[in-house]
């Protein structure tokens, strides 16, 4: 099986582990699961199943438990996915205010089913559960960040500054 | 504005930083509680009458006096941050507002308990919100008031943030622990209570963000001038968040005998209706309650006076819902997410919520056949039956969440069902309401 990690990030991998694993008893160790999950997520942009076999050999447990852990997590993604992930609330709060126009109007916009990635590999597209901001919706979170009282005009400027950005940078 | 106890200070530049916090008299209750044997801070807490603000409404004061005294075990407490059900948004607000209340009500609550390690499980969803707790635990390291002794007291307390990653089930409060502990969130069965054997095995208390931020203020006034201020056995005052068909959606501090009509129409609160429509239904206490129609609200927004109508005041979220709303609709996106969130080990909720899913879709999409409304309150009942609240047959509160409220939509709204089935469509041109169509387009 190749390495999950180049060298650099094998450094990094290593140093934050030890950071995490401190936070729990010594004979505790598979506690570390979950936020090493995020921190290889963080890395490479997914989970792939070396990587899962990295964190199993941290946390003292077996690759099993830690792929029925990033199984079970709706936050884990297990293939890659795009550079930014734009999740969508349509629960009862914000469909009670237009959640279900934005998500159309969004997948109309990006040209893409839920749960795809557009083409140029910028956006994927998902519908969420309620994200705990219901007294603003509808909302959305653009890489577990929210975006607040959206209407189509404010989610038409957000694709387009996150596109900007994105061709800025090459 | 009525008597605020816990939120006076929020929105106010600075008070949500450490500096800020100080000078509006933070950290003065735990050098009080400081001042206090372990014992007498239960007590107190029992006098309050302060109830677990989760969704349960159990009296903390009593979860408390269930940790053994005599374990030779380390003990732990969990702050839960995991504010995950629909309509509910309360304690982000409070972690982004007043994160400060809840640090020191965690070294409030490890002073009373023994605890020298408290995890503040949060969603996962709340990046930046695990953020600012993060800040204000390294803010609390450097003042003393977390460490190897605070406020040099002799007492050692660590606290950390665990992150979540997606799974309402994690709200449960063994379903948190088991991802605490690294595995998924499936619940436990209990007994043993968390109290006695939680957290690896170890004596834990689970609280909710709102109960432990709320510790402070309990000590600031006084435990019986706290138990004073509301009803006969649930003290002080609590959040509500609403959200909906309301013109001024957001969380609210309010007294424990204000009812829900006026809640949503007073001006001092959330003033009424967008357009001047009339309201139609509004869920009490998060998607798990039970909805209740218009001419229920003049109930007040307690724990008691809800129990007592076969109601819950749950999480504290508030969802209205106007008179052009489909309560089919409503039924049917809220059953989508208990479908979704069933964790699948028991098989009562496992293959029911799917199940209650899919005829409420056929229902609201014009395929229903009469027979299908009774075989939904059957699917329910298999899984809870309603009323009362809590007849499960599940391991966890999520099949009693899942089912309870469809059977108070087909009880409290059975003709609109009936009309879909005979009229063979959603008689509704908006299921959502007219102001789903508006409010986007601004």
């Amino acid at each position: 099986m190749a390495a999950p990690f180049t060298a650099e990030q094998q450094r990094r991998f290593d140093e934050e582990m030890e950071k995490i694993l401190a936070r729990f008893p010594e004979d505790r160790k598979r506690a570390a699961v979950l936020p090493a999950l995020h921190l290889v997520q963080d890395m490479l942009g997914w989970i792939p199943e070396e990587a899962m076999v990295e964190v199993a050999r941290k946390c003292e447990t077996t690759p099993e438990q830690v792929r029925e852990v990033a199984t079970f997590y709706v936050m884990y993604f297990l293939e890659p996915k795009g550079k930014h992930v734009i999740d969508v609330c349509t629960n009862i709060s914000c469909s009670l205010r237009g959640a279900e126009k934005l998500l159309a109007h969004l997948q109309e916009k990006l040209g893409v089913e839920l749960g795809e990635t557009t083409a140029d590999g910028l956006f994927t597209l998902r519908e969420f559960e309620c994200m705990g901001a219901c007294g603003n919706a509808p909302v959305l979170q653009v890489d577990s960040r929210f975006h607040m009282d959206m209407t189509l005009e404010k989610a038409d400027r957000l694709i387009e500054s996150l596109r900007a950005q994105a061709a800025e940078k090459k | 504005m009525a008597h605020r106890i816990l939120t006076q200070n929020w929105f106010k530049p600075g008070y949500n930083t450490i500096e800020g916090y100080k000078k509006e008299g933070g950290f003065s209750s735990l050098r009080r509680v400081l001042a206090m044997k372990p014992d007498e801070v239960i007590e107190a807490v029992k006098v309050s009458n302060l109830r677990g603000r989760g969704g349960a409404g159990f009296p903390t004061g009593l979860k408390w006096s269930f940790v053994p005294k005599d374990s030779p075990k380390p003990k732990y407490l969990c702050v839960n941050a995991d504010e995950s059900e629909p309509g509910t948004y309360k304690d982000r607000v409070l972690m982004e507002q007043d994160p400060f209340s809840l640090m020191e009500g965690i070294a409030i609550a490890s002073w009373a308990l023994g605890v020298h390690t408290a995890y503040i499980y949060i969603r996962g969803e709340f990046l930046e919100q695990a953020e600012i707790l993060q800040k204000a635990i390294a803010d609390c390291y450097a003042e003393g008031i977390f460490g190897k002794s605070i406020l040099d007291s002799g007492h050692r307390l660590d606290v950390y943030v665990h992150r979540g990653a997606g799974a309402y089930i994690c709200g449960e409060e063994t379903g948190l622990l088991n991802s605490l502990e690294g595995g998924k969130g499936w619940p436990r069965l209990k007994p043993p209570f968390p109290a006695v054997s939680g957290l690896f095995g170890c004596p834990t208390v689970v609280n909710n963000v709102e109960t432990i931020a709320t510790l402070p203020t309990i000590f600031r006034i006084g435990p019986k001038e706290y138990a004073s201020l509301g009803a006969e056995k649930s003290g002080g005052t609590r959040l509500v968040c609403v959200s909906g068909h309301v013109n001024k959606p957001g969380v609210y501090e309010i007294p424990m005998n204000l009812t829900f009509w006026d809640l949503i129409h007073d001006e001092k609160w959330c003033g009424g209706i967008p357009g001047g429509r009339k309201v139609k239904a509004v869920i009490p206490g998060g998607s798990s309650a039970p909805v209740l129609t218009a001419e229920e609200l003049h109930v007040a927004a307690e724990y008691e006076a809800l129990k007592v109508k076969d109601n819950m005041a749950g999480s504290g979220a508030v969802i209205v819902m106007d008179e052009t709303t489909c309560m089919v609709r409503a039924a049917w996106r809220i059953s989508k997410f208990y479908a979704e969130e069933s964790c699948g080990q028991c098989t009562p909720c496992r293959e029911g919520t799917p199940w209650m899913e899919r005829i409420l879709r056929k229902i609201e999409e014009g395929h229903g056949e009469p027979k299908d409304l009774e075989l939904l309150v059957s699917v329910a009942r298999a899984i809870a039956p309603y009323p009362p609240i809590g007849l499960g047959t599940t391991i966890c509160a999520l099949g009693d969440a899942a089912a309870v409220p469809v059977q108070a939509f087909v009880m409290k709204f059975r003709h609109e069902f009936e009309q879909h089935i005979r009229e063979h469509r959603c008689p509704f041109p908006h299921p959502f309401g007219q102001l789903a169509e508006e409010v986007v387009r601004q």
